[in-house]
């Protein structure tokens, strides 16, 4: 099995292809054959990515199912993954047959909307298994054009500033990496990621338009860096391209968005910056700090006051990625084992708290807070997987967003204890928006009228709940595999990370003098 | 038979006596009955040249005593000239047929055109570069007024005239000045002239900077662009696309031919203006081109700015760079060819229009023509995984191997403005709404060219179809002779 990722990554494109290639007509037996197929696709995917995870050897903290091909330029086709990525592999091979059947009343253009999820599924896949800088790159922008298009013609009435504004905003961050990995290309002489881990960057103090930049080339390329995994994480004050994406996209949408897209980001500090720029990321940790602690309390205090429920979860993904990048800047192995437990996390909990959104938004087209209340008569399931989620995104202890909280938090707490002090608050302000929004929309009375008819979720909705909440309470109760899977791969980060720090401490405290 | 000073010329001596040929055929049988036919005879013989030169052609070789130089670097260029030429003249007849002014003149002064244009990209010494460059404008400003009853022509046609006369006077200048200080027009000569002394003459200096801002003019790069919105916008659209092609591919390899033949060993002299032009010409293109509605005069920016980027690669002054200018420009024409494809079928009732709006929606009564030009426009753009993005990649690695890092951050930052108003196409293809929607009326060649160029554009990512070797090749042929 040696190409088992190569597959992975590529069937989903392949569908898409005799989706595109095959199938004719609009009619509604063709667009069942789209959705059909999709869901092959996508469960066939998944199913082979099973092999993944049994095959691969968790005390390995190295790369492992590599494959090499030469390409253009110098640059390799080179696949594999470690510890870090192969939880994000099978996040998104498992939530994309939910997706799927998240839209299966879509009516508008199916065989297109298919066909740009699958195409998605095969860029989201290719940035977690690429090991070549500007593959990563290519998958990584690439990403930008399905879900352009999703939201641009799928979307709500504001749907095209919306795409507009996604699309250029994650552009403009991007393009910035793309100048430092050619700088790191120069550098370094290769675009093989393994190669560039045990590559030394230049941290020599050296003055640029006036301005003396400490840590010389490696704080160039870790802000180049930063300003695209920040846009794309998002982290305050880079999100307010986020809330207006998550409102105007489609349901489906919202939830790859939230569950997937979101987690590159994280996965970019984890690959790029924190392993490859050490020296750089010591100096800045600091920043990072703030700015996530900042967008804990404002954007949790930020999503208190919206009226909209999916704009509400969108500032709450931005508040639980505050979480994150805090996290994983800690530089010790909670507080990036917590990081990334709360990414896996976050990818269920959002994922099924914007389908709870989308259940609802099905049957009485708006997303209003206003517009419900006291739904729990009407929909006792509802009800029940909704209160589920709400307490999970609130970090019920039993759940698996209680483990990525706390671990982040024991993390920052032994590096900065302010910063740990201002992003506990958050917790409070998450229970106190999650359970607000829970009371207005499914406590109290019936008394709207338009509600007096809604139906319970069907037993297709049902089914799409039932592994999230099955993923949300196993790793709530049980979260050793996950942190099993990364142990290794995140003490080697941090072993190599500690060694070019401690190296480096006599050279930073010159600069630092030289102020 | 035939001595070795002829056999280089051999491709450029067949072009030209086939257009003589042509000519009086033409003129003594059915005059512009026969346009179709010589359309597509010319047309077959750009691609015959154009197989020839790239599959026979070695070495280097250097004819009438360095005035003509055929080396690796001229036949990438030809070829790219030859095909997009070819190209072009098979998607423009319907357009002009339906316009009336299918003329046989039409595709004669192409392939005239074409014979200055391989000449540029050969030319060793400033007369030859001149003589090439004048046949390839003159002929240019005929075919931009080919419609001589529209106003909006024969303006384009005065207007590319006397501002492309006031380039060549500039670029006439300089090279009396270079003859002046260097006693002698032939590039070898120049360059040792230029590099002899620690500090070029002063007065060589000068020429050379006329020369640049006389070629400036003929890729269109900023500040000396102004002709080539209202170019575009008047000329009739087939010709525009033959402007945005073959053109701009031998001004930029005539422009690598003199910086490096006639400068190569003062790279430090003209590094920084042509770092002025590329990060002017690629915000420039990017910032203007957000505000037009007519889609030839947005192609007409657009080129702008792809030029800027073009002159990113050879401002580096390395093997590299060329290379990376050679990649660029022949991905260039690969886009550009798909889109006017498109462009020159857009009408409605019959008249061509130009408006983009009248694209709306195009993706629910065209569903495969409107994707093929998404995958255009995003490489158009630049975004990865489609070819325009590997274009790009090339050019900020030269860059950045040149030690031109803030130009490749400028590139880039250019490159995310310009991307807006490709993207506005797609927007208004997928989700925009119009009372009047474009009719397309694709004849076969204009519907092949298109998908071919779209399809190009998503497979090349494999491998390039083994462009970037031929560059390689090419650029080490020009660079480290």
């Amino acid at each position: 099995m040696n190409n088992l990722l190569s597959i992975i990554t590529f069937l989903p494109l392949v569908a898409a292809l005799i989706l595109a290639l095959f199938l004719r007509g609009d009619d509604e037996a063709a667009q069942k054959n789209a959705k059909w197929v999709a869901l092959a696709a996508t469960s066939a995917t998944f199913f082979w990515s099973l092999f993944l995870i049994i095959g691969f050897e968790p005390s390995n903290p190295g790369f492992q199912f590599v494959e090499e091909r030469p390409w253009l330029l110098g640059l390799t086709y080179k696949l594999g993954v470690d510890g870090i990525s192969i939880l994000f592999v099978m996040l998104t091979t498992f939530l994309m047959p939910l997706v799927i059947l998240s839209c299966w009343h879509v009516t508008d253009r199916v065989k297109e909307y298919m066909i740009a999820f699958l195409i998605l599924e095969t860029l989201m896949l290719g940035v977690f298994v690429a090991l070549d800088l500007i593959l990563f790159y290519l998958f990584f922008e690439a990403g930008l054009i399905p879900m352009f298009l999703i939201i641009g013609i799928w979307g709500g009435k504001q749907r095209i500033y919306a795409a507009f504004k996604f699309f250029l905003y994650t552009f403009l961050g991007s393009v910035l990496m793309l100048v430092a990995m050619v700088g790191m290309y120069v550098d370094a002489g290769t675009t093989d990621i393994p190669s560039l881990l045990n590559h030394q960057f230049g941290t020599e103090t050296f003055t640029l338009a006036g301005i003396q930049i400490v840590g010389g080339m490696q704080t160039l390329l870790w802000l180049a860096f930063f300003a695209s995994f920040a846009v794309k994480m998002p982290m305050w004050p880079f999100h307010t391209w986020l809330p207006d994406a998550h409102v105007q996209a489609p349901t489906a949408g919202s939830v790859v968005l939230a569950a997937i897209l979101l987690k590159m980001g994280g996965y970019g500090f984890l690959r790029f910056s924190l392993p490859m720029f050490p020296i750089a990321s010591d100096l800045l940790a600091p920043l990072v700090f703030w700015l996530s602690a900042i967008a804990i309390v404002y954007t949790s205090l930020v999503a208190l006051a919206q009226e909209d429920m999916k704009k509400l979860i969108a500032y709450s993904s931005v508040a639980h990625m505050g979480y994150v990048t805090m996290g994983i800047f800690t530089a010790n192995q909670q507080g990036i084992d917590g990081a990334i437990f709360q990414m896996i996390s976050h990818g269920f909990i959002s994922g099924a708290l914007f389908l709870c959104v989308g259940v609802i938004y099905d049957r009485m087209h708006t997303r209003d807070i206003d517009a419900y209340g006291g739904l729990v008569n009407r929909m006792p399931a509802y009800a029940l997987v909704f209160m589920l989620f709400t307490m999970a995104n609130v970090g019920l202890p039993g759940t698996s967003g209680f483990i990525g909280e706390f671990l982040t938090l024991v993390g920052i707490f032994q590096v900065n204890t302010w910063v740990a002090a201002v992003a506990t608050s958050g917790v409070i302000l998450s229970a106190a928006y999650a359970l607000w929004l829970y009371r207005r929309v499914v406590m109290g009375d019936l008394i709207k009228e338009s509600l007096k008819s809604i139906s319970d979720m069907s037993l297709r909705e049902r089914w799409i709940f039932a592994p999230l909440i099955f993923m949300t309470i196993l790793l709530g109760v049980y979260p050793a595999p996950v942190l099993d899977t990364i142990g290794p791969s995140v003490a080697e980060l941090l072993t190599n990370y500690t060694a070019a720090v401690e190296a480096s401490e006599p050279l930073t405290q010159v600069a630092e003098g030289g102020h | 038979m035939i001595g070795p000073d002829i056999s280089a010329v051999l491709p450029e001596i067949i072009l030209s006596i086939f257009s003589m040929i042509a000519l009086i055929f033409a003129a003594y049988t059915g005059k512009d009955r026969t346009a179709p036919l010589l359309s597509w005879a010319t047309a077959a013989i750009f691609i015959a040249l154009a197989a020839w030169i790239g599959m026979t052609g070695e070495g280097t070789t250097v004819a009438f005593k360095g005035m003509f130089v055929d080396d690796g670097f001229a036949r990438f260029a030809k070829v790219t000239i030859l095909l997009s030429a070819a190209v072009i003249l098979m998607i423009s007849q319907e357009h002009l047929a339906k316009l009336g002014i299918l003329k046989f003149e039409y595709p004669i002064l192409i392939a005239l055109a074409t014979v200055g244009m391989m000449l540029m990209v050969s030319a060793g010494d400033l007369i030859a570069l001149y003589m090439g460059l004048e046949l390839q404008s003159l002929s240019l400003y005929v075919v931009a007024s080919l419609h001589r009853d529209n106003a909006r022509s024969t303006e384009a046609g005065l207007k590319y005239f006397v501002l492309g006369a006031l380039s060549s006077g500039m670029l006439l200048y300089g090279a009396s000045l270079a003859y002046g200080y260097a006693g002698t027009t032939n590039f070898a000569g120049i360059v040792e002239a230029a590099s002899a002394a620690d500090q070029m003459p002063i007065g060589l200096l000068f020429g050379l900077v006329f020369i640049i801002a006389g070629l400036a003019f003929k890729v269109s790069a900023a500040p000396f662009h102004m002709w080539t919105p209202d170019v575009y916008q008047g000329s009739p659209t087939p010709i525009t696309a033959f402007f945005a092609t073959a053109p701009k591919v031998a001004a930029m390899g005539l422009f690598a031919r003199v910086v490096h033949d006639a400068f190569g060993g003062s790279v430090g002299d003209w590094q920084q203006i042509l770092a002025f032009l590329a990060v002017f010409s690629m915000f420039l293109g990017s910032i203007a081109a957000i505000g037009q509605r007519d889609i030839k005069r947005l192609m007409a920016y657009s080129s702008i700015a792809h030029m800027g980027f073009a002159l990113m690669g050879l401002a580096s002054g390395t093997v590299g760079g060329v290379q990376a200018m050679l990649i660029y420009m022949a991905i260039y024409v690969t886009m550009n060819v798909g889109a006017f494809a498109f462009i020159v079928s857009m009408e409605r009732d019959g008249q061509p229009i130009t408006d983009i709006r009248s694209m709306s929606m195009l993706s629910k009564r065209e569903p495969l023509t409107a994707l093929a030009l998404l995958v255009i426009m995003f490489s158009l753009a630049g975004v990865p995984p489609l070819v325009g993005f590997f274009g790009k990649f090339y050019v900020l690695t030269a860059a950045v191997e040149g030690g031109l890092t803030w130009l490749a951050v400028a590139g880039v930052i250019a490159s995310v403005i310009g991307a807006f108003y490709y993207i506005r196409i797609v927007y208004y293809m997928y989700f925009g709404q119009s009372d009047e929607p474009v009719e397309t009326a694709m004849g076969p060649a204009q519907w092949s060219v298109l998908m071919a160029s779209a399809a190009i554009l998503v497979v090349g990512v494999i491998n390039l179809f083994g462009v970037e070797g031929v560059a390689l090749a090419a650029a080490e042929t020009l660079v480290l002779r």
